[in-house]
């Protein structure tokens, strides 16, 4: 599990890692002159500036003040060049980095932060693959996505750091950027924007796979939800859509129909809960019904009032939302 | 008022003097005190003890951020806590500090009496006490800001964020603002009009010419703030205004803009007065006149105005137009160049002066050392693809604590010990400053350095926990470390200074043999600061030989005058009279405070501190009655 932009997966985020070396690189180098040279002035006889007698006088002699001026205009202008030099390498990958236009041929993912998890829309012009879900955006590899970022409530950051920089969700301005994962692979993401009391809670997962397997995940998550298969879990179903649970959640297939909260349709197939606070395993799931204040102080997800008996059947339920 | 040769200097009826510039006597002469050194150190002592409130915060943070999923505080503390130490620091201790050794410093530096406007000073000051003492008051009964030193709406607004706490946030700065405006214009005042004879702008010390870049910019600066978080925040809470909300049409980037046009030069308000400092430090340590005063001076008025310039550098995740953005990178670039020149002049100084090596001197290479390395992050996160990877994680919080302590706290820790003996007429024990500089030194750099990796692997800002399996363990676990080793190395600073004040060698006028003319009052200053004010032939005046040092003659005893000079060359104008210690600076802050205050809780509040206020100001001008008729 990583969320470091040392650990670029896509061109963006390689962009930024080499632009990040070479500004490392050479700025290391040159704190360490400076400092040298400081350190350096501690000695009694510098090379080329002999002591001089400054009492009474106060003032170094004409030549050495012309030899300082000197050393100090070149300093200077060596400065001005390498900052218009860093200039324009910033500019010039900035350029394709932070451009607020997607490439042609990009899959837009509308994300939506709200307090304290992630809406995840699958844009399409063909209504019936239109998708909505939460937390965990899978994405195929080799194509660009355009992340179009909204907010509901406060300012949010959408932050992926092994693909991309981040880009501010702001309620009422839409926002755009791209990114494309050249890997296979499960790359962590969490709100860098402080947005309330569970900030530090508001991860997400970003999956990406190839495009054949993303096909399918798409094609499997835009089924309605399974029906129960078993007992336990057709009871469970029956606690879900009799209870509170509905108030705020959604599962297609079924009644329950609410957006306040993430979409449980295919609830089953998510790496964690509560987004990216806890791994998705039957007992962390019974832990947050039970007490979300506990797990998330400050949250929205409301405590609702179960029967002891009625807990395993509701999370057998859920987990089976594959 | 004329200039005297030395010859036949006509000596000041030192009783007579005293008694005109005295404070009135007992605790009441206390609260009417007008005198520049009193509320100078008045600043500076209340602004330390906000450091040691604002320290004790980061230390509880570093606590809960120890381990991963810590409970030692609960989320909502946690935030809490993270938004008093930002508004703690930057409003109520440095700002106000650096503010605070203007005041006493730029008077006596430029041979004057006093500050230009001495009641609107006293009026600062209690301004600044009644902020800080209502925001902590708050605090008490709970009504604690959690949105952040910055509080972005609609994160802060009347929706997300209930209660009061933001509220008392967003008045505090108004309190502070309007100390902070009070300093500012007599600062510049003084500084322009009131130098000795003789100082011509060319002669004037570093450190002024940094309080007068400083003050310019915060006239303008300041009332930016006041904008976003007076109009547009509280109106938008207590009110129903909604300028800043987004659901009716208000920006929330607006907010943002305004903040930041304050809030990019706010550092540069804290920071060049330290570079004053650095200056002064070097030219007495060095014994050789600062190198290259001309390029100094105009760095330092360049990045008064390229600060200007900046602000978007702190909202470029927010998805701007890419050619505003290249803008503000290339501006951003462009004070690493006025601040290389700067960081250069004082090489060029260290390498052809003879260095003594005090603790102040090691402040100040602490500072060398620790601000270049927050100015090379700074280049990196003028650049907008690092910069969005960077911001708002931990490495933009070791960013700004490399400048701001690096570039404020450790010029000002290495100027209080050198200014103490002026302060207090006792030097400070040499040998525990030195062990506190290091210990500060090591402790700083462990806390903060790790903190660099951490947001390149992703450490967000502001987040209360984290989770393990991140790779975050060990370097939280070392900052926590370096914060205790911080708290020890001020405490060793503390104990350094309070033993000092009541047993430190005694330091006479001059204990360096420095250049500049407060050395030449008496340690501490006599209430007048000099017998006769003195004339000045050189920009080092006291390395000019004494029989070269004319005085000014001519100005009266028995009633506060001050001389008046020219902008550009400082020849004298006129005298001037100044007022007497008065109550109604403190009361009429104090009007103004209740109403202030009152205004969270109801709007009507803000006609009492009307009336309050216009009281206050009744009497502040009301006329003296004159000693005689001027003839």
């Amino acid at each position: 599990m990583n969320q470091s932009m040392w650990h670029a997966s896509g061109s963006n985020a390689a962009h930024i890692r080499e632009l990040a070396i070479v500004f490392g690189l050479l700025l290391g180098v040159i704190f360490l002159i400076v400092i040298g040279l400081a350190l350096l002035s501690l000695r009694r006889r510098h090379r080329g500036i002999g002591q001089e007698p400054l009492e009474g006088s106060h003032h170094p002699s004409t030549t050495t003040e012309a030899k300082l001026r000197r050393a100090v205009s070149i300093a200077t202008g060596i400065t001005v060049l390498i900052l218009l030099g860093l200039t324009i390498l910033s500019v010039s990958v900035g350029k394709t980095v932070s451009a607020s236009v997607a490439p042609a041929g990009s899959l837009a993912i509308d994300i939506t932060g709200t307090q304290w998890w992630w809406k995840v829309h699958y844009a399409s012009d063909d209504p019936s693959r239109i998708l909505e879900t939460a937390n965990e955006i899978h994405i195929p590899v080799g194509r660009p996505i355009a992340i179009r970022g909204n907010s509901e409530d406060v300012i949010h950051s959408f932050w992926v750091p092994s693909l991309q920089g981040k880009r501010d969700l702001i309620p009422g301005r839409p926002t755009l950027e791209w990114l494309q994962a050249d890997h296979p692979g499960e790359y962590r993401g969490q709100c860098a924007e402080f947005c309330g009391i569970q900030h530090a809670h508001m991860a997400f997962w970003v999956i990406a796979e190839p495009t054949d397997q993303f096909n399918s995940w798409m094609d499997h998550q835009l089924q309605p939800a399974a029906e129960p298969a078993d007992d336990e879990a057709i009871h469970g179903q029956e606690i879900f859509l009799k209870s509170a649970c509905i108030l705020c959640h959604a599962i297609r297939g079924t009644i329950a129909a609410a957006q306040v909260g993430p979409d449980l349709t295919h609830f089953g197939s998510r790496k964690t809960i509560a987004a990216g606070t806890l791994a998705n395993t039957k007992g962390n799931l019974a832990g947050w019904i039970a007490d979300p204040q506990n797990i998330k102080p400050g949250t929205h997800m409301a405590t609702v009032a179960l029967q002891p008996a009625e807990m395993q059947p509701l999370i057998d339920y859920l987990e089976s939302l594959k | 008022m004329t200039t005297a040769p030395p010859e036949t200097q006509g000596y000041a009826d030192l009783a007579v003097l005293r008694k005109t510039w005295s404070s009135k006597p007992r605790f009441l002469g206390w609260l009417s005190s007008i005198n520049h050194q009193e509320i100078g150190r008045r600043y500076v002592i209340t602004a330390f003890i906000f450091l040691l409130i604002g320290g004790v915060e980061a230390l509880l943070m570093r606590l809960q951020l120890a381990k991963p999923e810590n409970t030692f505080l609960s989320a909502g503390r946690y935030n809490q806590i993270f938004t008093l130490h930002g508004t703690t620091m930057m409003f109520l201790f440095a700002v106000p500090v650096m503010e605070g050794m203007g005041i006493y410093l730029v008077p006596l530096m430029v041979g004057t009496r006093n500050v230009a406007f001495p009641r609107l000073n006293a009026f600062g000051y209690w301004m600044y006490l009644a902020g800080g003492v209502f925001l902590y008051a708050c605090a008490l009964f709970n009504m604690i800001p959690d949105a952040g030193w910055f509080a972005y709406p609609p994160l802060s607004g009347p929706q997300f964020s209930t209660g009061k706490g933001v509220d008392a946030w967003a008045q505090m700065i108004t309190f502070t603002e309007i100390s902070a405006m009070c300093v500012a214009v007599e600062l510049i005042v003084t500084i322009l009009k009131m130098r000795a004879p003789g100082m011509s702008l060319n002669r004037m010390p570093m450190f002024c010419w940094s309080m007068l870049v400083q003050s310019f910019m915060i006239i303008f600066a300041m009332p930016a703030v006041m904008i976003a978080s007076t109009v547009f925040l509280l109106n938008d809470r207590t009110i129903g205004t909604h300028f800043v909300n987004p659901a009716e049409g208000g920006d929330p980037l607006l907010y943002q803009h305004a903040f930041w046009f304050f809030g990019h030069p706010e550092v540069y308000i804290i920071f060049l007065p330290a570079l004053g400092m650095v200056s002064s430090i070097l030219e007495t340590h060095t014994r050789r006149q600062i190198f290259g005063y001309p390029a100094l001076v105009l760095s330092l008025v360049g990045n008064g105005f390229i600060a200007f310039g900046l602000w978007v550098h702190h909202m470029f995740a927010t998805g701007l137009p890419q050619i505003g953005e290249a803008y503000f990178t290339a501006a951003s670039m462009m004070i690493a160049i006025t601040s290389g020149v700067q960081i250069f002049c004082w090489l060029a100084t260290l390498w052809s002066g003879r260095l003594k090596a005090t603790a102040a001197v090691h402040f100040v290479f602490g500072f060398l050392f620790i601000f270049v390395m927050g100015g090379m992050t700074g280049v990196m996160l003028a650049s907008i693809p690092l910069d969005l990877q960077a911001h708002d994680t931990y490495f933009v919080v070791a960013h700004f604590h490399y400048v701001l302590i690096g570039g404020a706290l450790f010029p000002l820790f290495g100027a209080f010990h050198y200014w103490f003996p002026k302060f207090s007429g006792r030097l400070m024990d040499e040998r525990m400053a030195k062990l506190s500089f290091w210990i500060l030194f090591v402790g700083f750099n462990l806390t903060f350095f790790p903190m660099h990796w951490l947001g390149m692997i992703g450490m967000t800002r502001r987040v209360y926990t984290y989770i393990p399996g991140l790779g975050w363990d060990h370097a939280n676990l070392a900052a926590t470390i370096g914060a205790c080793v911080i708290l020890i190395g001020g405490l060793i600073f503390i104990i350094n200074a309070l033993r000092s004040i009541g047993s430190g060698a005694r330091a006479g006028n001059d204990p360096w043999e420095a250049s500049t003319l407060e050395w030449e009052a008496d340690s501490p200053p006599a209430p007048y600061n000099f017998p006769n004010l003195p004339v000045v032939t050189s920009r080092t005046p006291l390395w000019t030989p004494p029989a070269e040092r004319p005085i000014v003659v001519g100005l009266r005893e028995d009633r506060r005058e001050i001389l008046v000079t020219e902008v550009l060359d400082a020849q004298p104008h006129h005298r001037s009279v100044q007022p007497r210690p008065t109550l109604w600076p403190m009361l009429t802050a104090l009007g103004f405070a209740i109403g202030l205050a009152g205004s969270i809780f109801y709007f009507s509040s803000y006609y009492v501190a009307s009336v309050l206020g216009m009281i206050g100001l009744i009497g502040w001008f009301w006329p003296e009655r004159p000693l005689e008729v001027e003839g």
